[in-house]
């Protein structure tokens, strides 16, 4: 049995040890929010906070966490989606089909925590998440938007 | 269209659905707007079921029904915007249910057709789900005229309040919706829809109706199922196509923890069932199974290159299109042009892979299923159980992507439905793995392409023979679409007849020929289909003729598209808004490339520059397109942004070669996709001409790449003649 703190909650886990945090929080803990898209920490889509890092959870070994160690997933974020990266996301209208958006989003929000003011080479940088719908310049636009740091060419873009 | 029914007795087979659904694009629907079950309907909510298509509840919500699947697309919100135009409802007030294929089953298809491929969700569905905005509307305006005794045709209506201003009396829709409901619904055929220039709800770059709940995780995937009791499976198909399994070592799997079952699926695969999906799939790792793998597995990239090569010079062909003596005019032309080019097998990698969970009891079978075609899932679902249709039931999920992948194959309902009969009254989740996904699609398929081409004195194109040679999706997955030993469908984008996917040149002198070279890959329809590889070949070849002509590119093609307006418009809207000609910023250098797909016009330039060690960077692409309406500009943007990433991941990684007869880039680590570092900017010049309806999905992605690939020529001065990027020096 391992405890484990998911969204400020105390969790009691049984899995093997080598069990990744993305089964974990999806089969036992039954957060669906939180995606399989690789397992091989290349997609993104299984992103989560951990202790205010973002990490890929489909390749982090139950055992390499301690029931200290703070997880945050998109569930977790905020309630009734008023992150302020959410609320630009939904102001971009950001997602097509949805499924690796909650890995975006926590990506993006770890980055805006180190970075508030993000420049177009941090985003490109921080924000290595697959998305196969294509939502890249969308994404890109919502994290301007959510930093204040969104460029005159694009607000009038979006009022057009 | 070929008639579909239901009727008893009637096998319904998928096939049905495929060749059905292929036949829609041209026939129309004779639908009526009653269910026989409207009091079923009616309980649903609270809402009251006006029509099929509507249903309003006493808050004044419009529940707008749809039946057409989403996957990213966009349709969705669409066609809600289509029925509440002619609704003419509040918009706020907007919601949305999707039909179940059992509902549309029962009821005689009343909602139509319901697969979502071919960018024709909205397309084809436009006329009959704006009539029944209409038909609703009708008939609200009648029963208020009824209750108030007054001729309808002093009502107004706006925002789903009607208004009668000589007596100052107003009542809203959801009022007066139980009353409407009774009336006898109007004949379609007596309905006149608003004309598209007085739009107030389609037409507008209106935000999506289904993104609140993918912004905090709340959204329930297919693949996100719980249900009481639910096991997961894992599986492993066999890794050459076409093998069976012969035997397997399940000892060790066996004792693994949460283990319940291992089985052999379909004679080609192994499955373990276990408790959590993550023991299923680690104990199926521990299973040692032998196929017979047979001849397939000496099949490689290499062997295949040569098969379809060897079709570029054969006798025959299937498929031609034919003017004049091509061979004659490029034999005596004063300069001749001659290229081959190469696209490789693309996987589609949805983001969310094949999953289905099925509940198998005696009499009842359910399926949880991201579907393109809920439709084929039902059949499937029946097929593959025993279980009469009409005790079937497929529940509806958006897609994680689809690309084209989950349309009328159904293969992985056929397998949970086999794992699932071992377990009756027991929900078996079956998940694929991201390499199993990878490993058993149904890829884009293979070709190599030969273009010759013959210029006159004057630089112009007097002769041009294209000869492409490849796998045919037909083959796989439609036979009946090969007529005679011909099938049409590859030369998507060359074709003569107007309408569909044009080619937008005349040249006096022209062959185009398709020579079927099939292999033991599976293949099938992947974004944008052979107008992918036949637009490459195309835009890259006339490329290579306006250089060897000392012509502008933008030029050069206009000199071939006199006969072909709406081509041209869309080129020329591409070239303004592409700043075509205007200077750029050192080294960045400017390609163009123009196309036709899925009855929309499509152009883009591309701003690319290529470093001192080859590596090539996309800057800027601008692309134009005719969609005919534009439903939602806002969408359309999306679609083309998503159209150009998912056309440059092909461009510069896509490719999965074959080694002993079995696929090996399994993961995105070597199935490289385009990230967000990489995206140039996209602009979308959409260009309506309000005279026909086009898709929307697919069209532009077929300009990406010749889009692209030109300016690199432009930058470099050397075609590129084959894809992916990644494996082309261009230094």
């Amino acid at each position: 049995m391992a405890k484990l703190n998911i969204n400020g909650k105390t969790r009691d886990v049984q899995a093997e040890p080598d069990t990744p945090l993305l089964w974990v929080i999806r089969e036992l803990v039954g957060l669906t929010g939180t995606k399989y898209g690789c397992g091989v920490a290349q997609c993104g889509a299984c992103s989560v906070h951990i202790n205010g890092e973002v990490q890929r959870s489909c390749s982090l070994p139950l055992s390499s966490l301690k029931a200290s160690d703070k997880i945050v997933t998109i569930e977790g974020l905020s309630a009734n989606s008023a992150h302020p990266v959410q609320k630009a996301w939904a102001s971009v209208d950001v997602p097509q089909c949805g499924y690796c958006q909650s890995g975006q989003i926590m990506a993006a929000v770890a980055l805006l925590k180190k970075k508030p003011k993000p420049t177009d080479a941090d985003i490109d940088e921080a924000m290595t998440n697959i998305c196969r719908c294509g939502t890249y310049q969308r994404i890109r636009e919502a994290v301007h938007l959510a930093a204040g740091t969104t460029r005159a060419a694009d607000r009038a873009q979006r009022r057009a | 269209m070929r008639k579909m029914t239901f009727g008893k007795g009637q096998k319904l087979s998928r096939r049905t659905f495929v060749v059905g659904a292929a036949a829609a694009t041209t026939g129309t629907l004779a639908l009526g707007f009653k269910a026989p079950f409207v009091t079923e309907a009616t309980a649903q909510n609270g809402a009251t079921e006006v029509n099929i298509w509507v249903a309003i509840k006493p808050d004044d919500t419009c529940v707008i029904r749809i039946a057409r699947s989403e996957m990213g697309q966009g349709t969705l919100t669409g066609l809600a915007q289509l029925v509440a135009e002619e609704l003419q409802c509040d918009w706020n007030k907007v919601t949305t249910e999707g039909v179940s294929p059992s509902r549309n089953l029962a009821s005689k298809r009343a909602w139509g057709e319901m697969g979502t491929g071919g960018s024709r969700g909205i397309r084809v569905s436009q006329d009959y789900v704006r009539k029944g905005g209409a038909a609703a509307r009708m008939m609200l305006l009648q029963a208020a005229a009824d209750q108030w005794k007054v001729p309808v045709g002093e009502l107004t209506v706006t925002n789903g309040v009607i208004t009668h201003s000589a007596s100052k009396r107003s009542i809203n829709y959801g009022k007066i919706a139980a009353a409407a409901a009774k009336l006898t619904p109007p004949d379609p055929k007596s309905i006149t829809l608003k004309d598209p220039k007085i739009w107030t709800i389609a037409g507008k770059p209106l935000k999506r109706l289904d993104t609140a709940d993918k912004l905090n995780g709340s959204k329930v995937y297919a693949i996100d199922v719980k249900l009481p009791g639910m096991l997961n499976a894992a599986i492993k198909d066999a890794p050459v196509f076409g093998s069976k399994v012969v035997s397997f070592d399940d000892a060790k799997a066996a004792k693994m923890p949460g283990v319940k079952k291992i089985m052999k699926v379909k004679d080609t695969a192994v499955a373990v069932v276990a408790d959590t999906w993550y023991r299923a799939k680690t104990a199926l790792e521990a299973v040692d199974i032998k196929w017979d793998e047979g001849d397939n597995a000496k099949v490689s990239s290499a062997t295949i290159l040569q098969h379809i090569t060897e079709g570029l010079s054969a006798a025959e062909n299937n498929g031609e299109r034919k003017t004049g003596d091509a061979a004659g005019a490029i034999a005596s032309a004063a300069k001749k042009v001659e290229a081959t080019y190469f696209t490789p097998f693309l996987a589609h990698a949805c983001m969310e892979m094949m999953n289905a969970t099925v509940k198998f009891s005696k009499d009842k079978a359910e399926c949880w299923v991201p579907t393109q075609n809920l439709e084929a899932s039902l059949a499937a679902l029946s097929e593959a159980s025993g279980v009469p249709l009409a005790q079937c039931e497929v529940h509806r999920h958006d897609l994680g992507g689809g690309f084209g992948r989950r349309g009328g194959t159904q293969d992985y309902v056929h397998q949970a439905v086999a794992i699932a009969k071992e377990f009756p009254d027991t929900p078996v989740k079956l998940i694929w793995s991201r390499e199993e996904d990878q490993a058993h699609d149904f890829y884009r398929p293979i070709s190599v392409c030969k273009m010759s081409a013959g210029l006159n004195e004057q630089g112009e194109l007097v002769g041009l023979h294209v000869r492409s040679s490849g796998q045919s999706i037909n083959a796989w997955l439609n036979p009946a679409g090969i007529v005679g030993g011909k099938d049409q469908r590859q030369l998507q984008g060359w074709y003569e007849a107007a309408g569909d996917a044009q080619l937008g040149y005349t040249v006096p002198n022209l062959l185009i020929e398709y020579v079927m070279r099939n292999t033991h890959v599976p293949v099938g329809p992947w974004r944008g289909v052979n107008t992918n590889q036949n637009g490459y070949y195309m835009e890259a070849f006339i490329e290579e003729c306006a250089r060897a002509a000392g012509k502008d590119s933008l030029e050069f093609r206009r000199g071939l598209m006199k006969n072909h307006p709406k081509h041209l418009a869309v080129l020329n809207a591409a070239a303004e808004k592409g700043d075509w000609g205007k200077p750029l910023p050192a080294g960045v250098h400017r390609g163009i490339a123009q196309f036709m797909g899925y009855g929309s016009y499509s152009a883009a330039t591309a701003e690319v520059s290529v470093d001192p060690k080859g590596k090539v960077k996309v800057h800027r692409m601008v692309l134009a397109l005719n969609c005919g309406h534009a439903v939602n500009p806002h969408q359309i943007a999306a679609q083309v942004e998503g159209s150009v990433a998912y056309g440059l991941s092909a461009t510069f990684y896509g490719e999965m070669p074959v080694e002993n007869g079995r696929m090996t880039s399994l993961n995105f680590d070597s199935y490289g996709i385009l990230r967000l570092a990489e995206m140039p900017k996209v602009e979308t010049v959409i260009v309506p001409t309000y005279d026909f309806w086009g898709g929307v999905g697919e069209p532009t992605i077929c300009v990406v790449a010749p889009a692209v690939i030109n300016a690199i020529q432009a930058a470099t001065g050397k075609p590129v003649r084959s894809l992916p990027l990644k494996n082309v020096k261009l230094a």
